[in-house]
């Protein structure tokens, strides 16, 4: 009996199910937010203001929470794109694995190394 | 052991052919606006770094119509994606009980709903509430 | 009989002695209000069209014979009732996802391939004599399982599952479902063989959460939930089986 081979998906899938949480539990209030709400003048000016978003991210716990909104809705993201091509018929490849995954890498490291250029103030 | 002369019916349009599955794409459809909406704030991550300028550069991107009606879909899709996942989840978890008695798959559901209204209105407070 | 019904039938044939593609023919058969669509299927063949072919057995949803599309639903047809559908037409084609043998019989030689694969049996954790006595199990050990032995053997939920319908390499769910069974008995010993299959890509991993198998299985034995709970055991058997001392999954 040929012995089947073990897929490392496990840590995709780990990566997807946490930002699926932070997709369900965020998003779509986020979205309305800055996406919505601000650009139609619903709320204060200083909701979303320069000054204001350099504090948030100036504190450890803002430069948290903008990092795991980013990194896991990419990560999540791109783990559902990669199964919908197989869903429309597409065999699964490792090079679609390489594309995707490497896209999510990349765009965490980016926002981690922007988040840890800009100044911490506790 | 297989039927010689057996006939294979095509996959093609599967997706189609039922309710449950057009509703299990759009939900997946989700995945892409939710993506690029992770990108939008990237950008603005990125502007925010580079200064003041191009920063205000990027809130006024937001203003494009286009843009608002990206987000508008967005916020829908991710909303439907949240409905889904909160239906979902009693499956990715095994059976609770306290004491004899099982939770109902009904139950986590709607719990998560509770903490995710919590959420919303923390988010709104915490942004709006300037 | 003055308030005689007919409900029209629609089934794919397929005859691959004679059919290059399946062809759908169409019945006018009378019925009453308990009839089933098996039992409809039975009309045909017995009064209309004796070459129709088809499973069934019990009658009575039990011995899993009978699944196939009722009007694009994976179905047992002696579990579907006719009024349920009149005046609409019913239309009957063989369970999707599965070759077409003949009319409404499917090539199951899969399933049952991967069915013998999963170890479908107690293994002992360790080897048991009769003065041991029988295994003791407490309710709540028995309700980790019971609900996912109720499976007949049915494959609505082969029919419903896309993922299967797009490769065929995918164990499954009513496999998984039976392989969580064995895994979730306090009496088997045969875990770590298992988690072999679980913890491969056409394993629990081939499972997108469609969750349409849990919705038609006729028995709630929630294949969905099987295969997805594993999910969990399957990741943290991959971050901890470096730790193991058996060397039987990799």
């Amino acid at each position: 009996m040929t012995m089947k081979a073990r897929t490392n998906e496990p840590i995709f899938w780990s990566l997807f199910g946490a930002g699926g949480v932070v997709v369900a539990f965020v998003l779509p209030m986020l979205i309305l937010l800055t996406g919505i709400a601000y650009p139609l003048g619903w709320l204060p000016e200083e909701a979303f203001s320069y000054d204001r978003m350099m504090a948030v991210a100036a504190n450890p716990f803002g430069k948290l929470f903008i990092f795991i909104v980013i990194s896991l809705t990419l990560w999540h993201g791109v783990h559902r794109i990669f199964l919908s091509l197989h869903d429309f018929g597409i065999e699964k490849r490792n090079w679609q694995r390489w594309l995707l995954y490497g896209f999510s890498a990349i765009c965490t490291v980016v926002t981690a190394v922007l988040l840890l250029v800009l100044p911490v103030q506790p | 052991m297989s039927a010689p002369n057996s006939y294979v019916r095509p996959m093609k349009g599967w997706w189609l052919k039922h309710p449950f599955y057009l509703k299990y794409m759009i939900r997946e459809s989700s995945a892409l606006f939710v993506t690029v909406y992770a990108l939008i704030l990237l950008r603005g991550l990125w502007c925010l770094v580079e200064g003041p300028d191009a920063y205000a550069g990027w809130l006024e991107a937001l203003t494009n119509p286009g843009l608002i009606a990206f987000h508008f879909l967005a916020m829908l899709l991710a909303a439907y994606h949240t409905g889904t996942w909160f239906a979902v989840s009693p499956k990715v978890v095994p059976h609770i009980y306290i004491g004899e008695s099982r939770i109902p798959d009904a139950f986590i559901t709607r719990i998560q709903y509770v903490i995710a209204i919590v959420c919303y209105l923390v988010l709104l407070v915490l942004v709006a509430g300037v | 009989m003055a308030d005689e019904k007919i409900i029209q039938f629609e089934v794919l044939r397929y005859r691959p002695e004679q059919d290059a593609e399946p062809v759908w023919q169409s019945y006018e058969v009378p019925f009453t209000d308990d009839m089933s669509v098996l039992q409809g299927l039975q009309y045909i063949k017995d009064n209309l069209d004796g070459s129709l072919s088809y499973r069934w057995s019990c009658r009575m949803a039990i011995c899993g014979s009978c699944g196939m599309m009722v009007n694009d639903t994976p179905s047992l047809s002696c579990q579907t009732f006719l009024r349920d559908i009149y005046p609409e037409k019913v239309r009957v084609q063989a369970l999707t996802h599965f070759p077409i043998e003949r009319d409404l019989v499917i090539d199951l030689s899969d399933f049952v391939e991967k069915l013998e694969s999963i170890t479908p049996w107690i293994v002992p954790k360790e080897p048991r004599s009769l003065e041991d006595g029988e295994y003791l199990q407490t309710p709540k050990q028995l309700a980790q399982i019971e609900q996912f032995s109720s499976c007949i053997n049915c494959m609505l939920c082969y029919a419903a599952c896309p993922q299967y319908g797009l490769n065929n390499h995918f164990t499954g769910p009513g496999i998984l479902a039976l392989l969580h069974r064995y895994n979730a008995d306090s009496r088997d010993g045969a875990r770590n063989k298992r988690m072999e299959i679980v913890n491969s890509e056409d394993g629990v991993w081939g499972c997108t959460l469609v969750g349409y198998c849990s919705v038609v299985c006729p028995k709630d034995v929630d294949p969905a939930n099987a295969v997805n709970r594993n999910k969990i055991n399957s990741t943290m058997d991959f971050f901890t089986h470096f730790f193991r001392s058996e060397g039987d999954s990799k």
